[in-house]
């Protein structure tokens, strides 16, 4: 703390400091008038630096409303939010939202201006010189996939996909530590929404920031979310890993939501390696008796077993290799493996 | 035709003399217009009364508004400029608050969570944003006062209506023809430049004409 004091005062010129994007929530509520129940209940969690947490609950619930809580969007009523290490309204407002990047489902691209002005709009008011601005446009545009020539364009001329890829663009512009992304993928196209989910699961493990991520989409949660805040009527409900709230859902409304009597969801939120790893600490033998096949299916360390499942009833075999990208052997997987899995994972429960 | 020939200097003075008046009530009319329809889009219940209270000024009939002012401003240039700047708020008022209140919410949201102040959205959000929709209420507020500020001659205003009283009452068909002919050529003039503005602060946004 002490360290970070002293090189934020050294630093004059808006350069970034090294701040963490841990977000803590300190019994948080919001009150609308329009409503005498509150939008948001007493909320109290912790966002660990470098997550990428996933708000998740049915319309109404309160989700946007945290999350707009975050860069003051909202005041909240009361409780207190603290975004890496500093109370947020220690900062003057507009300062604090320069450091965070902050995209919605419609976008909100400035239709009068070219994409390279959107991107830059931050930048600029930050002060920075035209020789970093051009570079980071660069570097921006490479990161979600545009080519350099779109800069000139205006939204207008871009599809919905590319216009909210540079809605993210513009959101990282001053490479905050912290993304708050409200239903940006709502209202894309099926195909596309799966596309920039991926390439959103590439973009964290590439940066490192802290995303929240405010959706309705279970399937999107669990497939984006290191953890998910479940909340109904303004209330936490739980707060945990896709795999905790699968295995260990709190109660009858997180059961229903993630449908954690789904075997296939429990499969696919596992991959081959937690299997490897559970016969490390159970000394439990692997099965070495089959000789590997030559053109056999082969696992990866990191397919999900439910994808291990389908390549096991198309090889028609009943365990299958897995080699590292090396090409070594690991050991073989198969349908004892899953079942122990599943037995496991319910037995903690 | 004979007039315009013989008093062509006249008639081009008269003429600087209207456009003259327009621009000042256009300038006018925005000093007044501009902060008071940004206000009308922060405080909604504004609208309602604001609104209809300049309904009633336009309602008042142009002659009889001169008239009133004479006592309070006396003849001349003056109370024609109050007038046609009363008159023109409705026009430029009511297409600039269209302007503001139809630009996208998400882009308003998305400036203010970028963190841009105040005077940063409206210059660089609002006013471009807003901006055919104010250049069409400059345009109506200019024809209007263009046409009306003919009748001002008659309080001693000047500008091309001078022609048009001087013609009824001398019975002069040439000069009224002349007097119409220039008020036309300045109506069409001034349309067409402000159009072409707007067309331009369109095409920024829309990227095609409209």
């Amino acid at each position: 703390m002490s360290s970070e004091m002293i090189s934020s005062t050294a630093d004059t010129n808006n350069v970034p400091v090294s701040e963490s994007g841990e977000i803590v929530f300190e019994r948080v509520s919001k009150f609308f008038t329009t409503s005498t129940l509150p939008a948001v209940d007493q909320i109290s969690v912790k966002i660990t630096d470098g997550d990428l947490v996933v708000i998740l609950g049915p319309s109404g619930c309160g989700k946007t409303t945290l999350l707009k809580m975050v860069n003051r969007l909202y005041e909240p009523d009361s409780g207190k939010i603290w975004v890496g290490g500093k109370e947020i309204h220690t900062l003057p407002v507009n300062e604090l939202r320069r450091k965070i990047g902050y995209v919605i489902q419609q976008v909100g691209l400035f239709p009068h201006m070219t994409i390279q002005k959107n991107i830059s709009v931050v930048p600029h008011l930050l002060g920075w010189e035209e020789k970093r601005i051009n570079d980071r446009l660069e570097m921006l545009m490479q990161l979600i996939g545009l080519p350099v020539s779109y800069l000139p364009r205006y939204p207008r001329q871009l599809s919905g996909g590319e216009q909210q890829r540079v809605g993210l663009a513009r959101a990282l512009a001053a490479d905050p530590e912290i993304l708050l992304m409200d239903e940006p993928f709502a209202a894309v196209d099926a195909i596309n929404r799966e596309c920039l989910q991926g390439e959103l699961i590439d973009l964290h493990s590439k940066l490192n920031k802290t995303i929240l991520f405010v959706t309705h989409d279970v399937e999107e949660a669990f497939r984006l979310a290191t953890k998910i805040i479940v909340m109904r009527a303004g209330k936490l409900v739980q707060y945990g890993t896709p795999l905790e709230l699968v295995t260990q859902p709190e109660n009858e409304f997180i059961e229903e939501l993630v449908g954690s009597n789904n075997i296939l969801r429990k499969l696919s939120l596992m991959n081959v390696n937690s299997i490897l790893k559970a016969r490390e600490n159970h000394f439990y033998d692997a099965d070495k008796s089959q000789p590997v096949e030559k053109n056999s299916a082969v696992l990866n360390p990191e397919d999900d077993l439910r994808s291990v499942v389908s390549l096991l009833l198309r090889s028609g075999r009943d365990s299958l290799p897995v080699k590292d990208s090396e090409n070594r052997l690991l050991g073989t997987v198969g349908y004892a493996d899953l079942r122990e899995m599943l037995i496991s994972n319910l037995s903690s429960e | 035709m004979n007039y315009l020939v013989n008093n062509f200097d006249v008639v081009v003075e008269l003429f600087l003399q209207h456009l003259q008046l327009t621009l000042a009530v256009i300038f006018f009319s925005l000093l007044i217009g501009i902060p008071l329809g940004l206000l009308l889009a922060r405080i909604r219940w504004l609208r309602g009364p604001v609104m209809s209270l300049l309904g009633i000024i336009y309602t008042i009939p142009s002659l009889s508004f001169f008239v009133l002012l004479i006592p309070l401003f006396g003849l001349g240039t003056r109370p024609a400029i109050i007038a046609l700047t009363a008159y023109a708020q409705l026009l430029l008022i009511r297409n600039w608050l269209v302007g503001l209140t139809n630009i996208e919410p998400a882009v308003l949201e998305a400036a203010r969570g970028m963190g841009l102040n105040g005077w940063q959205r409206f210059w660089q959000i609002e006013f471009p944003l807003a901006l055919p929709m104010l250049l069409a209420g400059i345009r109506l507020v200019a024809l209007s006062s263009i046409g009306i500020g003919t009748i001002a001659a008659f309080i001693n205003a000047g500008g091309l209506g001078v022609l048009l009283f001087q013609g009824v009452i001398t019975n002069n068909y040439d000069k009224i023809f002349t007097g119409a002919l220039a008020v036309t050529i300045l109506s069409f003039a001034a349309n067409y430049f402000i159009r072409y503005l707007e067309q331009r602060a369109e095409f920024r946004i829309y990227g095609k004409r409209i």
